[in-house]
């Protein structure tokens, strides 16, 4: 039988995860069927829940750093209590318990989960790659400066690194300081400089 | 209540339990100093096999320097690292040891 070829598409397909599945891919689907099937969740709330996650971004945790530059009050709640703080601007935190920690002038503070990935997914959405991969997570407790360096942060000699390692039930953001430069910025035009890396302590936020 | 208060000097055990632990291997049985308590937690090495974690457990944040951690640690003192930490994984050390 012939195969006639007016169709719009190449016949290469993409790249897929075409290997058999991993002891724990095939888990997590036995366990997702099940449940389903036992109307514990359905489908369309798995496939909501993963919208959600997936619709998060920096711009949340962003919007929170702008306010604590232009709040001297809601700052100090954040460090307080940094979870009550973001529910404060409307963002759902979940089961999400945050710890703030503040750079300072010469204290710089850098986030990561040596264990696994844990991440502030409420705030920042999903973690970028490099962030999991076992490089970062096991260089940047052993040798922060030479980690930062990489990223093209230069953290000088006269500051103290504090990494945050989330090794439980508590999740981290970095507070950065606001850059020089900035007085006449709105919160909106401010949120604009805060970046995901800065949130993690791998970049510092740049003046316009 | 919390055993130990912020400020307290406290050194994790040097124990290697298998099962789900949180406590990473590059802290075990080095001294650090109690940053804050974050509050009572299950417990994760009982939640990882379908147990109820209880009773809830005092989980700290713990301040270690780098040169404790890693003798040839070559940037400057002061830096350092915070890890959480259960408290039935640590002791007293320092002066408050008995």
């Amino acid at each position: 039988m012939s195969h006639v070829h007016d169709h719009d598409h190449d016949h290469t397909p993409p790249a897929d995860q075409d290997g058999p599945l991993s002891y724990y891919q095939a888990m997590e689907g036995a366990v997702r069927a099940l449940l389903i099937e036992k109307g514990i969740v359905t489908a369309d709330e798995v496939r909501a829940a993963i919208e959600a996650m997936d619709a998060r971004s920096p711009a949340l945790g962003a919007k929170v750093v702008a306010r604590a530059w232009s709040d001297r009050a809601y700052k100090a709640r954040l460090l307080a209590n940094g979870t009550a703080a973001c529910e404060e601007l409307g963002i759902d935190m979940g089961p999400t318990r945050l710890v703030v920690v503040e750079n300072q002038e010469k204290l710089h503070n850098v986030i990561v989960c040596t264990l696994c990935s844990c991440y502030p997914r409420m705030l920042l959405g999903l973690p970028p790659d490099w962030y999991k991969a076992r490089a970062y997570r096991s260089r940047v407790v052993r040798e922060p400066r030479a980690v930062l360096r990489e990223f093209g942060t230069e953290i000088p000699d006269g500051w103290q690194i504090r990494v945050h390692d989330s090794t439980a039930d508590m999740r981290y953001m970095v507070l950065p300081r606001r850059p020089e430069g900035t007085d006449g910025l709105d919160e909106a035009a401010l949120a604009d400089l805060v970046t995901r890396d800065c949130m993690v302590g791998v970049a510092l936020p740049k003046a316009p | 209540m919390a055993r130990f208060s912020p400020g307290d000097p406290v050194q994790v055990q040097d124990i290697r339990p298998p099962g789900h632990i949180r406590t990473p291997l590059y802290v075990r049985g080095k001294t650090g100093t109690i940053e804050r308590i974050c509050g009572l937690f299950a417990n994760p090495e009982e939640l990882a096999f379908g147990r109820d974690g209880l009773p809830l457990r005092p989980l700290y944040r713990v301040q270690f320097e780098q040169a404790e951690l890693w003798p040839d640690y070559d940037g400057p003192a002061g830096d350092a690292v915070e890890v959480e930490i259960f408290e039935h994984w640590l002791e007293p050390a320092g002066r408050n040891a008995p």
